[in-house]
């Protein structure tokens, strides 16, 4: 059998992570952040690493209930902030998108959710002018390459520490910040609608689909390889279609191009240019 | 003889040479005063490293009347240096750069050779490639320098090696990467890996500055080494941060190590020669 290592020295990347954060955090500028807070595992570790990196007093933690979250949710994400002493503040978003959510009778789920999701943004990058912190993402790998995610709601953040770990990496990660076990082994759900669990939605779990990405992304593996190997054909054949899909969510919306230098193609700075 | 040579594990700003320039006076004051001999920088020390469409706005002439090389020209009569730049040649081409500096004279350029466009490197969209892999004479005897890329093929190394360098000067700015449950990047140890298989098949001092910091997502991992003829380490830097590592090392070790391990002696670079002549030209 092919060898999947997904195994991850934790000191190493908490080192990495926070240093990241720290350094493109200070070099603009700027000594402070806000992570929205859902309560589950991915934003938990995003805020122990800012907190690391900034000491909790420099990192706000925004909570976000809708109507119809689960309890859990408030109540888990209220014990990290509590762990840490960080600041915080509970904006609940009802408000705010059942205005939206009304005009129509019969909106989907799809739809609601990715209007809460951006309702969340907007009040992250208030939160941000008013705290004067910029938002650090929550966004891991396998979410990213599945496009499992709402563009320019969850997604949107300045910086993200946690985009290149699997789903399944940023367990043990979570556990040596020091993330209460109930919060790591609870089922991740986005919490858009009552009885949503990620893993029933796409339909695999992550334990799956982070060996078939890591053979596909990380080691090159072409999708027949993956099948040769024991993956079912119908599941290989989903996930490349679903990341192949999801490109569009993962790169700055194209610029039609008409001058000799265009921005995206060949005006090509890092963002950390002069700094 | 004994050589006190130190390496600038450092971080940089991009694009931003003033402010690279007064760390690099700063740590060469640094040095000097305490004893060394000989101060390595990394690889675009002075400029950062993915500068993209800043090449042609950090380019320097490495010559007495540059602004930039003016400064480090002067402080090179108290301590002999290698700085990482941008060169632009008369033609104005841009070439990744290396610079030994010593009395206030500029002693040799190396140009990177090879330029990694793969993955996520993109230099040979911004650079000219360098065509030559010279060694030179110093004062501490004769030196061979090579950056990143270059020693990641074996060639250079080699190349090096048969025009008498008994000391290499690695730099490089390397994106760290590869996970794999272990305590350091696949990148560091692949690199650890390489330089001390190059000290101990050429029974010669490999010194190596790596350099620290983050650009946008990229973390440079720092660990740079030294390591002596018998392939042993002498020093290593700390991961992830700035350092000055200094080591003295003994040049008499290469009389003693290739006393007792003759490969310079039987290394047969003509049947190299021959063979390479066969396999690129049909030639036998």
């Amino acid at each position: 059998m092919v060898e999947i290592n997904l195994s991850i020295d934790t000191n190493l990347v908490r080192k990495i992570l926070t240093g990241f954060i720290r350094s493109e955090i200070t070099r603009i500028g700027y000594s402070r952040a806000v992570v929205n807070l859902s309560g589950g595992i991915d934003s938990a570790v995003s805020l122990f690493l800012a907190a690391e990196s900034l000491g909790p007093q420099n990192v706000l933690a925004i909570r976000l209930p809708y109507k119809s979250s689960s309890a859990d949710s408030l109540e888990h994400a209220q014990q990290l902030i509590d762990q840490l002493g960080c600041p915080s503040v509970t904006i609940p978003i009802t408000k705010m998108v059942d205005p939206l959510i009304g005009r129509e009778a019969g909106m989907t789920d799809i739809r609601k959710g990715n209007i809460m999701a951006r309702a969340r943004m907007i009040v992250a990058y208030d939160q941000s002018e008013a705290f004067k912190g910029l938002v650090v993402g929550t966004s891991n790998k396998t979410e990213i390459l599945l496009g499992y995610t709402t563009l320019f709601g969850d997604s949107a953040c300045a910086i993200n520490p946690i985009g290149d770990l699997f789903k399944t990496q940023l367990r043990p990660l979570a556990k040596a910040l020091g993330v209460p076990e109930t919060i790591l082994t609870k089922p991740p759900s986005a919490d858009l609608w009552v009885g949503q669990t990620d893993e029933g939605e796409l339909g695999f779990t992550y334990k799956e689909v982070d060996k078939l990405l890591y053979l596909l992304v990380d080691q090159r593996y072409r999708p027949e390889e993956c099948i040769e190997i024991g993956f079912e054909e119908k599941f290989v054949h989903g996930v490349v279609e679903r990341i192949r899909r999801n490109q569009f969510k993962r790169i700055m919306p194209p610029v039609a191009k008409l001058s000799r230098r265009t921005v995206g193609y060949d005006f090509l700075y890092l963002r950390d240019w002069g700094t | 003889m004994k050589l006190n040579l130190a390496l600038a594990q450092i971080n940089t700003k991009l694009g931003d040479i003033e402010s690279n320039l007064e760390k690099h006076l700063a740590l060469t004051k640094q040095a000097w005063q305490d004893g060394m001999d000989l101060l390595v920088f990394p690889e675009l020390s002075l400029t950062g490293y993915v500068l993209q469409d800043l090449v042609p706005s950090v380019a320097c002439s490495p010559e007495a009347e540059d602004p930039v090389f003016h400064h480090l020209l002067d402080a090179s009569r108290d301590i002999d240096l290698v700085i990482g730049f941008v060169d632009e040649d008369t033609r104005h081409r841009f070439y990744i750069a290396s610079a030994y500096l010593s009395r206030g004279e500029i002693v040799h350029i190396h140009h990177k050779v090879y330029l990694p466009t793969y993955g996520l490197f993109d230099e040979g969209r911004f650079f000219a490639s360098g065509d030559a892999v010279h060694a030179f004479d110093t004062r501490y005897g004769r030196v061979g320098m090579l950056i990143c890329e270059d020693f990641w093929h074996a060639s250079p190394p080699y190349l090096l090696w048969q025009d008498g360098a008994d000391l290499f000067l690695l730099s490089s700015a390397s994106p760290g990467r590869g996970l794999n449950g272990e305590s350091k990047l696949e990148t560091s140890a692949w690199v650890e890996h390489i330089n001390q298989a190059y000290a101990s098949l050429f029974t010669t001092f490999i010194a190596h500055a790596n350099r620290t910091g983050f650009e946008d997502g990229l973390i440079f991992g720092g660990g740079s080494t030294v390591f002596d003829p018998n392939g042993n380490l002498v020093v290593q830097a700390p991961y992830f941060e700035e350092a000055l590592t200094k080591a003295e090392i003994d040049l008499n070790q290469l009389h003693r190590t290739r006393a007792s391990l003759p490969l310079l002696r039987d290394e047969r670079p003509e049947l190299l020669q021959h063979e390479l002549e066969r396999i690129l030209h049909g030639r036998n």
